[in-house]
This record gives structure tokens, sequence and C-alpha cells, in this order.
């Protein structure tokens, strides 16, 4: 089964949920899909077996074959060219490499070169296979280094997807192939309101679905009333807990060393397979 | 010369819009005949390179100036490969930014920001 596991923000526990998942889970593949800021490398600490270049395809005009047709400029549904003093403009992070331009080109005045934008590193850790997408900085669109982590093979391995925070375009990638959309959720306002982001995703991509409530404490949850309202299942209470926060700062997973939270990670995965009824 | 401001309606007493790329309509002001020009800008609901579509096509009408509030980065970088200068313009009114900038009270527009480029967090 392959889980998703996503949040409308950053820092609810979207990393620490599929770490710790993927740990218990034991033969199993983390992805981690969240390529500005991947940190779940940081917890596995995996021996490095393999390392590729991800790369997009830029055009590159030869100047003395064009003619000024434009044709390329009218076609870009992405505006990421210009004509100006007889020559081409490209606006490379405008650009989605979709190769049109070099396609439509009468002249053949276009051609396509590589670019790197990132990398993704595959390890392992224990047993879990561990895969990490690296954007480069100042690169605008992940999107190729996500569809490649994706591509791999896992055969018949429980697969836990770490998505980027959020519900755009890199979110929407990451949970595409999944089998469950596991929600991390704040006790706050806020939390929830951005639980509501991830939870219109996931309705709008037809996904199975559950929340896990991080962080909870005595009082009123925001998110908790969210899910109530909208009949979601909650699958999960993770507490408000100096001793988690001090543990996951010093990148340790907190299954290996507590069998409290190895019992209350055990009964999330049970839970999902519930849901799924596997 | 020709001066070009995006504006939110196509008359005089309409106000200046705060986006370039997405503004819907253009004035074109020639100053020698005074005449105002009203075109609609064809990048406005694209979903991405708003800018870049936007500055093509002030290029390919010949414009010298662009008076603007502000000015993302794509679009400056076709506006000056074009040799056109860009001036900040200062509150609302078409007609005042164009007589501010005939008596050269205007400052060029010297920082710009970055765009979105379809990718909104």
């Amino acid at each position: 089964m392959r889980i998703a596991v996503l949040s409308g923000k950053g820092g609810t526990g979207k990393t620490l949920v599929s770490v710790n998942l993927a740990r218990l889970a034991g033969n199993s593949h983390y992805i981690d899909c969240d390529i500005e800021e991947p940190n779940g490398h940081l917890f596995f600490k995996p021996a490095l077996t393999q390392k590729e270049e991800i790369k997009v395809k830029m055009p590159v005009v030869d100047h003395t074959k064009c003619n000024g047709c434009r044709k390329c400029i009218d076609k870009c549904r992405f505006n990421a060219m210009a004509y100006i003093y007889n020559k081409v403009l490209i606006f490379e992070e405008v650009c989605h490499s979709c190769g049109a331009c070099s396609l439509l080109c009468p002249e053949k005045a276009i051609s396509e070169s590589d670019k790197v934008i990132g990398e993704i590193q595959h390890g392992t850790s224990d047993m879990v296979k561990v895969s990490s997408g690296f954007l480069n900085i100042g690169e605008s669109s992940g999107i190729p280094v996500i569809r490649q982590l994706l591509k791999q093979k896992t055969g018949t391995n429980d697969v836990i997807i770490d998505c980027p925070p959020g519900s755009a375009c890199s979110v929407m990638e990451s949970i595409q192939d999944a089998d469950f959309c596991l929600l991390v959720a704040e006790p706050s306002i806020f939390g929830a309101h951005n639980l509501n982001m991830v939870y219109e995703l996931v309705k709008l991509f037809n996904k199975k679905h559950a929340v896990v409530l991080n962080k909870t404490m005595e009082g009123e949850n925001p998110s908790e009333e969210f899910c109530q309202t909208h009949l979601i299942p909650i699958l999960s209470r993770i507490p408000y807990s100096q001793e988690i926060a001090k543990q996951n700062s010093d990148a340790e997973i907190i299954i290996d060393t507590n069998p409290q939270y190895r019992e209350l990670f055990a009964q999330l995965l049970e839970n999902i397979k519930k849901e799924l009824a596997i | 010369m020709k001066i070009a401001v995006p504006v939110n309606e196509n008359h005089i007493e309409s106000g200046i819009c705060p986006s370039f790329g997405r503004s819907p309509y253009y004035l074109i002001y020639t100053t020698d005949t005074k005449d105002e020009q009203y075109l609609t800008n064809p990048a406005a609901n694209s979903q991405g390179g708003a800018g870049i579509k936007a500055a093509q096509f002030l290029v390919d009408q010949k414009v010298n100036v662009v008076l603007v509030p502000r000015c993302g980065d794509n679009a400056a970088e076709v506006l000056h490969a074009a040799g056109i200068n860009i001036f900040k313009s200062q509150g609302e009114s078409i007609q005042e930014n164009i007589d501010a900038f005939e008596h050269n009270k205007l400052a060029v527009l010297d920082q710009f920001h970055g765009g979105f480029h379809g990718h909104h967090g």
C-alpha cells in the first residue's frame, strides 16, 4: 500500500509521522517528496547506495537560423519566450520543458539542452529503503524531481510518501498514485484552516483519507471539530510532548526508544489498514 | 513619444491598475498628437508568464515609456531589452501621471518583484 502523508502547512509533523510509520512497517520504502527541504534522511541516516541527477530540457535558439516567424512565442502556453530586436529571449524559470517550441520551429532553429535541477539519493536504513529528492536552490518547480522519485519500482513493500507542505502542484504530484492520504493537523484555528485546504485536495482527487491529530493537549481542538463536522476518521492522536520535541530535534526516531510511541504508531498503521480494508 | 499605462477601464477617468501583467487594458498615449488609445491586454488571463506576454505586446505597439506602480522582473527584462524605460507612477490618476511624466517629475522604477509563475503555495 502507498500512504501519502500531507498537511496544509509546514511543521505539523508530516515527517515525524512518515518516518515512524516507515520504520514501524519494517520492510518499507520511505520517499521524501518534500524536495525543497527534505529532512527524513536526517532521521534515517541511510547508507547511500545511489545518486541520480534530475535534468529537464531547456530550449536553445540558434539565432542564425531563426527567421523571426514567432511561432514558438505564440504557441508557448506558459509565455516563457519573447521576441525582442530579432532575438528570442527565453525565461527558464517560466519554461515547463514541454518541447513545443523546438517541435514547431519551421526553421529547426530551436534545440533542447539538459539542465540539472536537482538530485535523488537512495539509501537504506535498517530494513527501510530511503529515497530523497533534492531540488536545487533557486529552481522554481520540483515536479520533475517528484515524478522521478515516484517512478521507482517498489514491489510489494509498503510505501510512505512524505509530501511537501500545502496543497499546490507539488503535493498533487506526490499523492497521485497514493492508495491512502493521511492528513496531519495541529490543534489551532490556523491548523484547522490548513487541514481544510488538504481535505479539499484529497476530496478533489477522490482519495481515501483520514486524519492524525498531532500536538494534542487539553482544551478545544479546532482540527478535531473540523473532522467531526466533516465526518473524517481520526486515526491517531499524538500528544503535545516536550520529550517528542526533544527527540525529534535530535533527529531520533521516537519509536526506536519509546515503547509507548511504538504502540501508538502500531495502532495507527493498523487503523490505516482497517480504513483500506486490508 | 508613446507612453503606455496599465489601466482598470478603457477611459481616462479610470485608475491605474496596480498589476502590470494582468491589467485589463493599456492606455497608449502619444505625446505629439495627444492621442489616447485603449487596448485590451491579451495577457490579462494568462495561466502564467503574463508579465512577459504583456511586455511583448507593448514592445510590438512600439511604446517608448511605461508608467507603472510596480513591475515584475521578467516583464522588466523584456521591456529593458527593447529599450523601453519604466517609470514609477504616483497615485491612481492617469492624467496626473502623464502630466507628471511630461514635466520630468516621475522617477525611474528600479526595483522589481519576483513572480509566482503559477506555483502559488
